[in-house]
């Protein structure tokens, strides 16, 4: 599925550049794209599945970590909070999922067909560095913009007196969403860095024991 | 008498870290580590593994040298397991912090609720019923753990400690929560319900003491070569199933028998399940969230329930590795189904 994964990405991709071209303005680009983005992020569903049988040497936790943030921001942040749609933080995040997604389907095309242009190994293992910190900027400033609506709607949430004696706030959900990106994030960011020194330098990393 | 001569290696960096000679051949792995932590004291022997590969299986301290197939110069590769705590200590934390927990939140100590609630007291009857009930639980738990399991491995992991107790607190704290919560809805169903849920989780309490009372008498108290923690050994019988606490305070022999059904009523579940003793836990907290009505507790028991299960299926693996003639019928944890 990776080369359909690949097109998909180019299509999203030039969609959003012919949106700014004839627009102007990225304001109401969200709301051009969004099927297609629903469409293709949610298929991305499928990447767990890859992990889990083996076909994709990523970890299962891995994966499933940066699929849960992708279906997040776009079904339970963007999609329900229609007042942020057209937040500039929303494009910055789009970009930066944009080009990550369009390099790394064209990385695991080309090396199904043994056929790896260098350049294609060099990209995928450096870009990150400017879009990973970029994209998680984007999704931040987008959930830090959705709160005052979270809060005023109180969208999401279950309050107490009910028959099941549970609560739940999506307001403060959101707040520790935002927090867990501490821990997450440089995680994340320190994985992908030893995986480039492993594949671009060939170091040997002497991994921690269980 | 025949010596033979160890030599221990760091298995990652293949460092030589200690060499003993004149080591009797009927010495056991157990013996060789007590040997170890003289030469490296921040070593002691819970926390070695050794192997005869670096990347194989670690040795057993039971297993002798001579019957090893090393020739007389023994090469034995080191792996540092970490900091250990004895399992004694990680149950009886796991299972006082919800116990007082629970009672924070029953008794409404100030800053949980509205301070208008502070030291206040639930109308609902359920309410005390359920504090009576989950306080049963873990006090059986920390008696069970002191008197009633055996253990046959001393220690485990020290960053489990910590793992179990955020599971078990935080769980204990968010059911405590919202079940001695001012505003806490009683059961649609009324009496009915909470009587009905009491029953199912008294029978499960007492299913469940039954069934480590029989674990128990199957591990007779024996010799043991105390790994050094003191005389007490903790155990695993089988892969999985680490959570089968025997006693704590005494030392089990590793002989391993097939469970099954005694005079006790509660222990005839042993002819459908292998591990009855998790199936009555999963009941408990059935009754205790049907009590309740608190959807924090069906998750609760939902989580503990796969955790459960995840074990049961490694204990039912094991037996039927090891005994040729397992009852069929059997299956893990709940019976005919799973």
């Amino acid at each position: 599925t990776h080369p359909l994964e690949e097109s998909m990405w180019l299509v999203l991709a030039i969609a959003m550049v012919r949106f700014y071209m004839e627009k102007g303005t990225h304001k109401g680009l969200y709301k051009s794209i969004q099927k297609t983005l629903k469409f293709f992020q949610t298929f991305a569903l499928l990447e767990i599945v890859h992990c889990l049988i083996g076909i994709v040497p990523t970890s299962v936790i891995v994966a499933g970590v940066q699929v849960s943030s992708r279906i997040f921001m776009v079904w339970l942040i963007t999609h329900s909070i229609k007042p942020i749609q057209n937040e500039e933080s929303v494009v910055l995040f789009l970009v930066a999922w944009t080009v990550t997604e369009i390099t790394r389907y064209s990385f695991y095309t080309f090396s199904l067909l043994d056929h790896l242009p260098y350049f294609i190994k060099w990209a995928r293992y450096n870009f990150f560095i400017i879009l990973y910190p970029v994209g998680v900027v984007g999704e931040l400033l987008t959930i830090y913009a959705a709160l005052p609506y979270v809060k005023k709607t109180g969208m999401f949430s279950i309050r107490l007196p009910n028959k099941y004696n549970v609560s739940f706030d999506y307001y403060y959900f959101l707040l520790i969403t935002m927090a867990s990106y501490i821990p997450l994030f440089p995680q994340l960011y320190f994985h992908m860095l030893r995986q480039r020194r492993k594949v671009l330098h060939g170091e040997v990393i002497v991994e921690k024991d269980d | 008498m025949k010596h033979y001569e160890v030599e221990i290696l760091d298995a990652k960096t293949r460092e030589k870290l200690c060499f003993l000679d004149k080591v009797e051949p009927h010495a056991t792995i157990a013996e060789i580590k007590n040997l170890f932590t003289k030469t490296h004291p921040q070593w002691y022997p819970a926390r070695q593994s050794l192997r005869l590969d670096p990347k194989g299986k670690s040795l057993k301290d039971e297993d002798v040298l001579q019957k090893l197939p090393v020739g007389t110069t023994a090469t034995l590769y080191f792996r540092d397991l970490g900091a250990q705590i004895s399992w004694v200590t990680v149950f009886l934390t796991e299972y006082a912090g919800p116990l007082f927990i629970y009672l924070l939140f029953y008794f409404r100590v100030p800053f949980i609720y509205g301070h208008k609630y502070d030291f206040t007291s639930s109308r609902h009857t359920v309410v005390h019923l359920a504090c009576i009930c989950h306080s049963f639980h873990y006090v059986k738990r920390l008696l069970e753990t002191l008197f009633v399991h055996r253990f046959s491995h001393g220690t485990m992991p020290l960053r489990n400690i910590f793992k179990n107790c955020t599971y078990y607190w935080g769980f204990a704290a968010w059911m405590a929560y919202y079940i001695n919560h001012p505003l806490y809805t009683p059961p649609t169903y009324g009496a009915q319900q909470v009587k009905l849920a009491l029953a199912i989780f008294v029978i499960c309490q007492l299913g469940n003491f039954s069934i480590h009372m029989a674990l128990r008498d199957l591990r007779p108290a024996g010799e043991w070569p105390a790994p050094g923690k003191g005389g007490m050994v903790v155990g695993r019988l089988g892969k999985g199933g680490s959570h089968l606490p025997l006693l704590s305070c005494l030392p089990g022999s590793k002989t391993r028998k097939i469970p099954y059904p005694t005079k006790n009523p509660f222990t005839w579940l042993f002819l459908l399940v292998s591990c009855p003793n998790y199936t009555y836990e999963v009941g408990s907290w059935i009754g205790f969230a049907i009590m309740t009505q608190c959807l924090p507790v069906a998750l609760f028991s939902l989580v503990g329930f796969t955790q459960m299960t995840i074990w049961a299926k490694g204990k039912h693996r094991s037996y039927l590795k090891e005994f040729r003639d397992y009852p069929p019928l059997r299956m893990p944890i709940i019976p005919f189904l799973l």
